[in-house]
């Protein structure tokens, strides 16, 4: 019996208490639910979470706990042949003891006391499932008849089935801020390690970028360098690039929506820019690299410019036209909480609409727009995919948008594709990267929505 | 069957009296003649007939929804930024049809001012609240010359004292009262000839609002006043005219004395006497 089938049948067992524990509060009540004190409906919940609940936390500590107690059970019973072997060759040994008890595929040849200390394994875990549905059983038992002897009219099912739900609703919230740690806590770890190969000011300020480590002194790279000034320069200069598009269009896209568009051409053009947000950023990887970029070089040729066909001028370009209903879409919502009041009062003054948009409601839009426009930065800074396809891998510390240019984002994916030893420098700085990543995005994006909230609660 | 008879009333006996009895109007500074507005499908003022005075206060009473901010939102044309909304009539302003397609509304409402239930003040400071529309009517070139009207505006509104120590705070910071004195201030460094408010101390304490109603009376000797108020007493404290609407309707103008003492339509004396609206 698997774990699913568990939870099937307990889905099954405790869907019945719930209309035994309904029914029976309608009896209780004497057929109606005025009597009671709460609604059957509740009366049913209680049941079914009595039935399920203390089950379901056996079953999580059994599969937690069980691994553990089964391979002290195996260690304890291993032959005598086994206790001269060192760690290591034990550890693999036992790996492959549990591989043959589950039926995986097993590298060595199977010895007999390989085979008997493997049965011996997987009769332990069958006894410990055996134990473990009738300990399950046993408390669906008790907890039904518990919630059947609790159903009363006073019962405070409502409130305790509410509290209930809190907690499983905080449990859900927990298990996402925990997920968010957990990846700052690896990242931490791994980019600790890398620092005790690479020292900290040599990658935070260096200007060369060479990420290889030799496996011999003789080795050509031996020489490697983790500089990673020229990606910062380089995605610093894709997203002014990006901004360069994005800032323009959708700041004036969004004043057009607020200010200006009649509610039918707003309620078909709004969705209509919003449909650039949901398009797939490898679609823009490759209309930057197949379109933009030849046309840039094509250009660049005909005036007599060399432009490189992985140039940052394409790769910050087509971002930026990604990123404009970020802008965009911000804005509009910033200006349209903009009190009509003020139009009012900036019209009854005689002043046109223009006058109107630029001297009251940009300005008192501002700080939501300066929100939006850092959300939007962050966005560009932490995109990959439009700069891994468009953009180059050469770490170039330079200015001209024409010349390729390579990012944090493309040069960690570069690191981590493909089969990596993670004990060398060369893995180790991509979570150096994505530190460095992490932590500038989410510094904007806290200032971002904390001048986004301080402009709403002006209004509100 | 004697409302249906009032109703029919109503605009002929105004009309007959603008121009003989006691509430009579010798130099209208507006007037409205068979006004009508729609909102859609919705028929929210029906032939109004309506003279402004002069240097005169004159205050729309009713109940709401009867019609008479719509009335005054006709007479700076503030109608045209709702949705949907149609004017139908003649308005004029010094004998000028202020519907007329040749006039241009920015100077309208340059010249009739507005000030709202709210107060509005823009997000800037006390300074920039003020010089405002000046700056965009281009009747201010100079540094001195803001700062002339900034203090001019303030005195003329009574705010000058209070917020002359801190013209480059922001004007949302001052308390409601002196926000709507900052808004009046804001209408007047226009130079407007008539200033509309629609409800102006709905949303102060009484304070506040007899401030605002002695500004009111000292504004009447060189403004055209229109006041749109739900106090009754209000109206007869800082108003000469009065108009009564109804469901949309004109129902009675007179002199402001003569509406709270002497009311000649039934509708009217209900209401001045609390019996509905």
């Amino acid at each position: 019996m698997n774990v699913l089938t568990i939870l099937l049948v307990l889905l099954v067992l405790s869907t019945a208490a719930y209309f035994v524990g309904q029914r029976q509060a309608l009896t209780v009540g004497g057929g109606s639910a005025k009597q009671l004190h709460s609604l059957p409906s509740y009366h049913g919940f209680y049941a079914a979470l009595w039935v399920a609940l203390p089950a379901i936390i056996l079953l999580v500590l059994w599969l937690v706990i069980e691994p553990h107690i089964a391979e002290s059970v195996l260690l304890a019973n291993l032959p005598q042949a086994f206790s001269q072997l060192s760690q290591a060759e034990l550890d693999l040994r036992i790996g492959e003891i549990k591989r043959l008890a589950t039926g995986n595929i097993v590298g060595a040849t199977i010895s007999p006391e390989l085979q008997a200390a493997a049965d011996g394994y997987a009769s332990t875990l069958t006894v410990s499932r055996i134990a473990m549905i009738v300990a399950m059983a046993v408390l669906v038992g008790i907890g039904f008849l518990f919630a059947r002897k609790r159903i009363s009219v006073s019962l405070r099912a409502r409130n305790q089935v509410e509290r209930v739900t809190t907690v499983i609703m905080f449990l859900a919230s927990l298990i996402a801020i925990l997920t968010t740690v957990g990846i700052i806590l690896s990242l931490l770890f791994e980019t600790g390690r890398f620092f005790t190969m690479v020292p900290f000011w040599d990658f935070l300020f260096g200007i060369h970028w060479s990420p290889q480590t030799a496996l011999r002194a003789d080795q050509v790279g031996a020489s490697g360098a983790f500089g990673a000034i020229p990606l910062f320069a380089g995605t610093m200069l894709i997203t002014v690039i990006a901004m360069f598009v994005a800032v323009p269009v959708g700041l004036f896209s969004a004043i057009y929506m607020s200010e200006y568009a009649s509610p039918r051409v707003r309620a078909i053009a709004k969705p209509l820019l919003e449909v650039l947000a949901g398009i797939p950023t490898v679609v823009y990887g490759f209309f930057a690299a197949l379109a933009v970029a030849p046309f840039f070089r094509g250009l660049g040729e005909s005036v007599g410019l060399g432009v490189s066909s992985e140039s940052a001028l394409a790769a910050g370009m087509v971002m930026g036209i990604m990123i404009i209903p970020f802008v965009s879409s911000l804005s509009d919502d910033v200006m349209n909480a903009v009190p009509q009041t003020l139009r009012d009062g900036s019209y009854a003054l005689g002043a046109t609409q223009s006058e109107t948009v630029r001297q009251v409601i940009l300005p008192a839009a501002l700080p939501g727009i300066v929100g939006a426009v850092l959300l939007a930065v962050s966005r560009a800074i932490g995109e990959t995919m439009i700069v891994v396809m468009a953009a180059g891998l050469a770490a170039n510390l330079t200015a001209n948008p024409l010349e390729s240019v390579t990012t944090v984002t493309v040069q960690i994916v570069t690191l981590l594709t493909g089969d990596q030893e993670f004990d060398s420098a060369k893995t180790l700085a991509a979570f150096a990267l994505g530190l460095v990543l992490f932590v500038v995005t989410l510094c904007l994006n806290v200032y971002a929505l904390h001048i986004v909230r301080k402009y709403r609660e002006k209004y509100d | 069957m004697s409302l249906a008879e009032t109703e029919g009333a109503a605009p002929a006996q105004s009309g007959q009296q603008g121009g003989e009895a006691a509430p009579a109007v010798n130099e209208p500074k507006m007037t409205a003649r068979d006004a009508n507005v729609y909102y859609g499908d919705a028929h929210a003022l029906k032939q109004v007939d309506l003279d402004i005075g002069t240097n005169e206060v004159t205050s729309l009473i009713g109940p709401s929804g009867c019609g008479k901010s719509t009335f005054l939102r006709c007479l700076n044309r503030m109608n045209d930024v709702i949705d949907g909304c149609r004017v139908v009539g003649d308005i004029r302003l010094d004998e000028e049809d202020i519907y007329h397609p040749s006039l241009d509304v920015v100077q309208l409402r340059a010249r009739v001012g507005m000030v709202f239930q709210k107060p509005n003040p823009f997000p800037k400071s006390i300074y920039e609240n003020i010089v405002y529309g000046p700056r965009i009517h281009g009747m201010v070139n100079s540094k001195g010359d803001m700062d002339e009207i900034v203090e001019s505006s303030l005195r003329r509104a009574g705010l000058w004292e209070e917020a002359k120590d801190r013209l480059e705070e922001p004007g949302t910071g001052l308390s409601g009262g002196q926000q709507q004195r900052l808004c009046i201030a804001r209408a007047i460094a226009v130079n407007p000839e008539v200033i509309l408010m629609d409800e102006p101390c709905s949303a102060l304490d009484p304070i506040a609002t007899s401030r605002i109603e002695e500004l009111i009376d000292e504004l009447r000797q060189n403004f055209t006043i229109v006041i749109v108020t739900h106090s009754m007493q209000q109206a007869a404290r800082v108003s000469q005219r009065t108009a009564f609407f109804h469901l949309g309707i004109l129902v009675e103008v007179g002199s402001t004395e003569d509406i709270f003492t002497n009311p000649k339509d039934k509708r009217t004396q209900d209401y001045i006497t609390g019996r509905f609206g």
